[in-house]
């Protein structure tokens, strides 16, 4: 389908609960103050298993403040988080009215229940199989999310969960405006969620060198881009928004964020961890998402990086987006903004998205923070310390995320 | 040890109450588990494992169907308790 005959996607809705806040404003307003989500785990495991790392970017509103108790334990907290997110964005959104069989739901997840599954099988380990709880299943499948806010909002045109480790966020969205596109829904409530502060990922992570081990200054050790960054801070939460047709949107009144104008899917084939290190996986899934935008490399006024702070991945996504730029590369303010929120693995997409569309509404490219010198080898237009203004005219943001398994998604957000 | 009806019938309201959020006053006697509190079966499944657990009886999956109602259960855990 041309860019011209595709029916433009619009964004009317957002959600989210993060290491900044136990909303989408709250986050947004805390990402613009630049402040920092990570700080120690306060859990017995972390001396108990004597973990290599002792910090992540933990929630700053617990699901228990928010759900009642039979949902709390009910649902694994990646189901929890997107549940939590999914209702702020449907409230967000103006609760359309629309036919459930005309609304749809894709929640990726990078880990999936990990919590349950573990917690039963301890129980069958040390309690025996009558203990098991009976909601473990449901409780651990990965589709466990998508399920829990299908029948949260009733929503009967599929419920979907892509997986893709660090992309399932933004791939839930690529997914959206594909059944929009093809009229199998009028509204889809689309994104991502992770609650993997878990010690196991937490080791499994440290195993292969991936995350920081500042342990003692938890706030500076998400540093993107930096000479001195030595790995990703885990983060948890979940981001969800909520797309329809323009011509939807317009017939019910809605508020538009931004149009949801590109997508671009893309898969290396090259190793399992390891960026394809010239980027051109990365590169091509940039393109795709531009050009089905009907945008060239210039029209793009911001990209919100994936760059999660470790020391060949972000080179990695420098290479790629010079690639797919070009000379337009020197002009476009970029920024990690995962300095401050640390790394949500299957959510972490979901929320720059979230990011992207709110730089768009608000001309602002948020800042990246704990940069004490850019490494030399990015030669990349930085957004450091404070968030930089964009300019009054038509924004477009691209939004990167990329996962272990060789996923390549790019986004494009647009000015209405 | 043994413990009264009346003592029974609070620690299982709690119990309902801690799986299904259905208030613990509302878990009378006469009460019929899927007729009048719209417990599942695997909410019941819970309850009784968790049953088995607080009151220190065993209820034979068998059985379980034959507790219909509150005071059905009552009764075969007060029994069970000797």
């Amino acid at each position: 389908m041309t860019p011209s005959s595709a029916p433009r996607i619009v964004v009317t809705g957002i959600g989210a609960t993060t290491p900044l806040g136990g909303t989408a404003p709250e986050t947004w307003e805390g990402l613009l103050a630049g402040r920092n989500g990570a700080r120690p785990i306060e859990a017995d495991w972390v001396a108990q298993y004597d973990l290599p790392v002792t910090f992540a970017a933990q929630l700053v509103v617990p699901p228990s403040e928010v759900l009642t108790k039979v949902e709390t334990r009910r649902l694994d907290p990646s189901s929890q988080y997107a549940v939590i997110a999914a209702r702020e964005a449907w409230q967000d959104a103006g609760t359309p009215e629309v036919e459930p069989e005309r609304l749809a739901v894709a929640i990726g997840s990078g880990i999936g229940g990990v919590w349950t599954l573990i917690d039963q099988w301890e129980n069958l380990r040390v309690k025996g199989p009558r203990r098991v709880y009976p909601l473990a299943v449901p409780m651990l499948m990965p589709n466990g999310p998508a399920a829990a806010v299908s029948l949260d909002l009733g929503a009967r045109a599929g419920a979907h969960t892509p997986v893709s480790a660090c992309s399932s966020g933004a791939e839930a969205m690529g997914l959206g405006v594909q059944m929009l596109r093809e009229g199998r829904a009028d509204v889809v409530v689309c994104g991502g969620t992770e609650a993997a502060i878990h010690p196991l990922p937490i080791a499994g992570f440290a195993a292969m060198h991936a995350l920081s081990t500042r342990n003692d200054d938890p706030t500076h050790a998400s540093r993107p881009y930096d000479v001195d960054r030595d790995g990703f801070v885990l983060g948890e939460g979940s981001a969800v928004i909520v797309i329809e047709t323009e011509e939807h949107a317009k017939a019910r009144g809605a508020t538009i964020y931004a149009v949801l104008a590109g997508v671009g899917v893309t898969s290396d084939a090259y190793h399992i961890t390891s960026p394809e290190p010239g980027g051109a996986g990365a590169s091509r899934a940039m393109v795709a998402a531009l050009e089905t935008a009907g945008l060239a490399p210039t029209d793009i006024s911001h990209i919100n990086a994936h760059a999660t702070s470790t020391s060949v991945g972000d080179i990695a996504e420098a290479k790629a987006i010079k690639r797919a730029f070009g000379d337009a590369t020197a002009g476009i303010p970029i920024s990690a903004t995962k300095s401050m929120t640390g790394h949500l693995l299957g959510a972490a997409g979901s929320l720059e998205a979230v990011f992207s569309i709110l730089a768009v509404r608000d001309h602002v490219a948020p800042a990246t923070t704990n940069v004490e010198t850019v490494d030399p080898e990015m030669e990349l237009d930085v957004v450091l310390r404070e968030p930089r203004k964009l300019g009054d005219g038509d924004v477009a943001v691209l939004n990167n995320s990329f996962g272990f398994g060789g996923h390549n998604v790019a986004l494009v957000f647009t000015t209405p | 040890m043994a413990q009264s009806e009346q003592e029974i019938l609070e620690g299982l309201a709690e119990i309902v109450n801690e799986e299904t959020g259905i208030e613990t006053d509302s878990v009378e006697l006469d009460k019929s588990f899927t007729d009048d509190l719209d417990i599942d079966s695997l909410s019941m499944m819970t309850i009784v494992v968790n049953a088995e657990e607080k009151f220190s009886v065993r209820i034979p999956d068998d059985e379980v169907k034959n507790l219909k109602t509150v005071r059905d259960a009552v009764t075969f855990i007060h029994t069970a308790q000797g």
